[in-house]
């Protein structure tokens, strides 16, 4: 399994060598990759389907005890066949609907990194590596919203993708390190068997409300919804494959992986119920107002992924088989209605559904596939649309106290999708063709037959559910804890209240659907409500957080030099001074100190004279010379101080610096006054602070007794070990050779470097660039 | 700085500072000196020579680029410090001594070259920076 | 003479910082050459100053017979000294390049390119 999920990351990477070669009539050819991961991965179905779970594990970081562990069950095989069987369909679309754009193989290179992080996603075992294929996918998904860069709308759409699901992310990362620690294991399939003890754990309802905060930005569910309409900007491939059928399902996928092990307490249950039904409910009314064929899809979809939320809320048998259900439902037909959106946008160049009509008699294959996805959407017998109806009904019906209200919004929100999809699947292919389209003309194959292929499916599996009953949907209830009984999967179950709820909402629907046009009337009064949608209140705190770090950078990254040492200094000074105060006895014993001779004295005042001369002078030659004198005196000191071989080498250097001073020095300026007086005074009131605060600090530690232990080592094997007398020059040739070997090195960078900064010849262009760069 | 008189001393005093600097070189691991005192004489003798003699005469004298040397004894210390691996099978840096000691230089072992090195390096380094600065515009 | 030096480090760390907060470039440089100096001497004042004895072994024995001075914070200064040297070439060289390209020591007018 772990070859199945690289080999998308290893078609990523070769996209960048064979990239260019496939912007031509290859890139079919990569659909190939996906059908034969969805071959491989059907092959599994009859061992799992015996109840059989397959696992593999490889050692990844075991000090920390993260393995890098697969598991393939019920569960993670639904959304494996969803990911490559879907995945198969969109890669040979892509081919035709993207034939010949410049950047075909990226989008590829995008589409392989998705696939493989979701498959990652589904597969991984370890909450760890499960959380880095969910922020892989997030990247992925930013990639791919923005793929047409050149538009602000996608930048600022992928953008916002990617902080809401990013920030989505953080808090995965945050609640599955803390249930990890609680847990003591980073095993999805080992704390199955802990599922009490992280109830009654005093951090649940944080781990809870991490992985919701998760699971609900992912899956766009209120108030984090906004950001999939945005990415409807992305091209429609993308649209179908990422943000209807797959990654949004994402946050869908973890809260039914965790259902076994946090579910069924009283604030999983009631979050989930109230958060998706107001995002069924919410999302559903929206489609009312929208025009553009993908913005009405991306609602519904929200709405759909509001109902699976809502369902996994419920957390009963029967709410968990019709969330099961419902995935692929929705997965099958959502997809179809993406594609032949897809279609009739590049063929007709338009997606507003006011414009569009009669497009059957150009287009009929797709007008097929889209009738066929508005029945199942609508949940018109026989399509599995139906059966997916039904078995909401069912479990909102059996809801204990709450049944009533529960069912009346599972049919408010059905009824309002029923009208979304035969808007985007029999609104278009309706009615009179228009003038303007008389010259459409039905695409490539490629791009007809997976809408088609969808469509068919989602009545096959109408007809005969048995295909799918024991094979996926069986293990996959199974997977989610659920035990008890066998699942049977019927279109027919006899005339009861559940068959006459459909068809309440079947009528009701279509009245809607006759009575009711889109207008952009309608979209342009909602649009003036826009200020109180949490995407406006979202944006509107990041727009202030910006101003906020600009003010925050502009003040301490402001480009003056000076600024950035002074503030450095001065917090320097506030904590040691606060430090020393606190802790200082100023006691200095005397009596150990060296006596004081007069060409001591004489050195360290020739000295002092030196150090004000340099900082006080006027002229630069003269600074530099007393800078030279106050070295040479400190070369005195360590001749008073027994240092004979710190004494030779300051002076040398001392002199080596003055006379490299010299000789630049004349090339530069005059040495101006620049800075007033007042900020002289503020500057020399802080140096001399900082000077008093270090001259503290050394008085205070000639205080503290000195441990020599190292210093005893060198001198007494000096000799011994390394044959010198110089223990000085024994510690760097010998003991820390390879500190002064480096050192060297590092000198030999310097010089290198002096020597190319001065052989550099800047061109005329550069040159130009910087007279520019002073007008500024 | 054309000085008769500074030029004149200049020729006399670049081998006696060379000298000198060598005897610092070679003395240090019993006496102050060493390698990077030595290495700084050197150059200063040679900056001494250029600033009186002009720097082609230096660079003729020469004969190679002072950059050379940075490599020659970066590689000099280089092979000082793994000859112990080859020789005697001992760690990397380990000294490892001829068994008689000479007059002057005392025992001469790997760490002797270790340092002969950094001679070669400060003397390229502090050439080639001083160098440079003289023959730039 | 402890109580001198010590003074006299604090005078080279304030005289040091002053030259540093100034706006020219070449006395960026002469500020940071004085904190170096004021940082090589605390070194060596912290590693507790000997006078006369030096850290070298008497000729006719293999082991210290007397007291001598601490070779460890001279091993580190030599090493300093050293490296500041590479460091205020390269600084001088910086410097002038920097003047030659910009046409000004003023580092106020030299932060164009930050903002």
């Amino acid at each position: 399994m772990l070859i199945a999920i690289l080999s998308g990351f290893l078609f990523s990477f070769f996209m960048v060598f064979v990239g260019k070669y496939m912007k031509g009539k290859l890139a079919f050819l990569s659909a190939l990759i996906p059908l034969g991961l969805f071959i491989y991965f059907l092959q599994f179905a009859g061992r799992i389907s015996n109840g059989e779970i397959i696992s593999q594990t490889y050692a990844w970081v075991p000090s920390l005890g993260i393995d890098f562990g697969l598991t393939l069950d019920g569960l993670s095989l639904i959304f494996c066949l969803m990911i490559t069987g879907i995945g198969f369909l969109v890669f040979a679309y892509t081919a035709a609907y993207l034939k010949g754009h410049h950047y075909l193989d990226r989008f590829y290179g995008y589409l392989g990194i998705f696939m493989a992080a979701m498959l990652g996603v589904v597969l991984s075992d370890n909450v760890i590596s499960l959380f880095t294929f969910w922020e892989l996918t997030s990247i992925s998904s930013f990639f791919l919203i923005g793929f047409n860069n050149n538009e602000e709308a996608s930048r600022k759409s992928a953008v916002l993708a990617l902080a809401i699901t990013g920030m989505g992310g953080l808090l995965l990362f945050a609640g599955v390190v803390i249930l990890g620690n609680v847990v003591g294991t980073y095993s999805i399939s080992e704390m199955l068997s802990s599922k009490e003890f992280i109830a009654n754990s005093p951090q649940y309802t944080l781990i809870v409300a991490l992985i919701f905060g998760a699971a609900f930005t992912k899956s766009a569910q209120f108030p984090f919804h906004f950001w999939l309409p945005g990415a409807m900007k992305a091209p429609t491939p993308v649209s179908t494959y990422l943000h209807s059928a797959t990654m949004v399902k994402a946050g869908v996928y973890l809260l039914m992986r965790f259902t076994p092990i946090l579910g069924s307490t009283e604030f999983w249950n009631s979050t989930l119920i109230i958060v998706g039904s107001i995002t069924m409910l919410y999302a559903a009314i929206h489609t009312l107002f929208r025009t553009d064929l993908k913005g009405i899809l991306a609602y519904s979809t929200i709405s759909a992924l509001g109902i699976l939320v809502f369902l996994i809320g419920l957390g009963t048998e029967a709410a968990l088989l019709a969330a099961c259900v419902f995935i692929l439902v929705h997965a099958l037909y959502k997809a179809t209605l993406f594609l032949i959106t897809g279609i009739i946008d590049h063929e007709t160049g338009t997606r507003d559904v006011t414009v569009l009509s009669g497009l059957r008699k150009v287009l009929f294959p797709v007008a097929i596939a889209g009738f066929l996805a508005a029945i199942s959407n609508a949940g018109i017998p026989p399509s599995f649309g139906f059966l997916g109806k039904d078995l909401i009904y069912e479990a909102t019906l059996h809801f204990g106290n709450s049944a009533i209200l529960l069912t009346v919004l599972a049919i408010i929100t059905n009824i309002l999708l029923l009208y979304a999809g035969f808007l985007a699947g029999i609104k278009p292919f309706t009615g009179k063709l228009p003038h303007t389209f008389s010259k459409v003309h039905l695409p490539s194959f490629l791009m007809w037959t997976p809408p088609l292929i969808l469509a068919i499916l989602g009545i096959l599996i109408g007809v005969f559910p048995s295909i799918i009953q024991g094979s996926l949907i069986q293990p996959a209830v199974n997977a989610l804890g659920e035990t008890g009984s066998a699942v049977e999967l019927k279109l027919w179950h006899g005339f009861n209240t559940i068959l006459a709820l459909s068809a309440t909402t079947i009528g009701i629907g279509l009245l809607f659907y006759f009575f009711i046009k889109p207008s952009v009337k309608i979209e342009a009064a909602i649009k003036k409500l826009e200020y109180l949608s949490p995407k406006t209140m979202i944006e509107g705190f990041g727009i202030a957080f910006g101003h906020f770090s600009k003010i925050w950078t502009t003040f301490f990254q402001n480009g003056f030099l000076r600024h950035y040492v002074s503030t450095i200094i001065l917090f320097l000074v506030l904590v040691m001074g606060y430090t020393l105060i606190n802790n200082t006895n100023y006691v200095l014993n005397f009596s150990s100190l060296t006596q004081l001779t007069i060409y001591e004295v004489i050195t360290v005042i020739i000295m002092i004279g030196g150090i004000l001369y340099t900082v006080f002078s006027k002229s630069r030659l003269a600074a530099v010379a007393a800078m030279g004198v106050v070295g040479l005196t400190i070369s005195l000191i360590f001749v008073y101080y027994s240092a004979p071989d710190l004494a030779m080498t300051q002076f040398a250097i001392d002199t080596l610096t003055v006379i490299l001073f010299v000789l630049v020095l004349y090339r530069l300026p005059k040495y101006l006054k620049l800075s007033n007086y007042k900020s002289r005074i503020k500057d020399g009131i802080l140096s001399i602070t900082f000077g008093t605060l270090i001259t503290i600090l050394a008085l205070e530690v000639l205080n503290e007794p000195q441990n020599s232990e190292i210093s005893e080592f060198y001198a007494a094997n000096a000799y011994l070990l390394a044959k010198g007398k110089n223990v000085v020059n024994v510690i760097l040739v010998d003991f820390r050779g390879i500190d002064t070997f480096m050192e060297i090195t590092v000198l030999t960078i310097a010089a290198i470097g002096v020597f190319g900064l001065l052989k550099l010849r800047l061109t005329t262009k550069d040159r130009a660039i910087v007279k520019d760069k002073n007008k500024i | 700085m054309k000085s008769i008189i500074l030029k004149t001393a200049s020729n006399y005093l670049l081998p006696l500072l060379l000298l000198f600097s060598l005897f610092i070189l070679l003395r240090g691991h019993y006496l102050p000196g060493g390698g990077f005192v030595g290495g700084l004489i050197a150059s200063i003798a040679f900056v001494l020579h250029a600033f009186a003699n002009g720097l082609q005469t230096t660079k003729h004298l020469l004969r190679i680029h002072p950059g050379f040397l940075m490599p020659i004894g970066l590689s000099v210390a280089f092979l000082a410090g793994i000859s112990p691996m080859f020789l005697s099978g001992l760690p990397f840096m380990t000294g490892i001594w001829f068994p008689e000691p000479i007059s002057v230089v005392g025992m001469i072992g790997s760490a002797l070259f270790f340092d002969i090195g950094v001679y070669l390096v400060v003397i390229g380094i502090s050439l080639t920076i001083i160098f440079t600065i003289t023959e730039s515009k | 003479m402890e109580l001198l030096l010590a003074i006299l480090i604090g005078l080279l760390y304030a005289a040091g910082l002053y030259m540093m907060l100034r706006r020219s470039l070449v006395k960026l440089i002469i500020g940071l050459i004085l904190l170096g100096n004021g940082a090589n001497l605390l070194i060596f004042l912290l590693g507790r100053i000997t006078k006369g004895l030096p850290p070298i072994i008497p000729e006719e024995s293999s082991v210290f017979t007397s007291a001598y001075a601490d070779p460890v914070p001279q091993a580190l200064i030599l090493t300093a000294i050293v490296i500041s040297f590479g460091l205020q070439s390269f600084a001088i060289i910086l410097v002038k390049r920097a003047y030659k390209v910009v046409k000004t020591d003023d580092l106020d007018q030299m932060n164009s390119t930050d903002r």
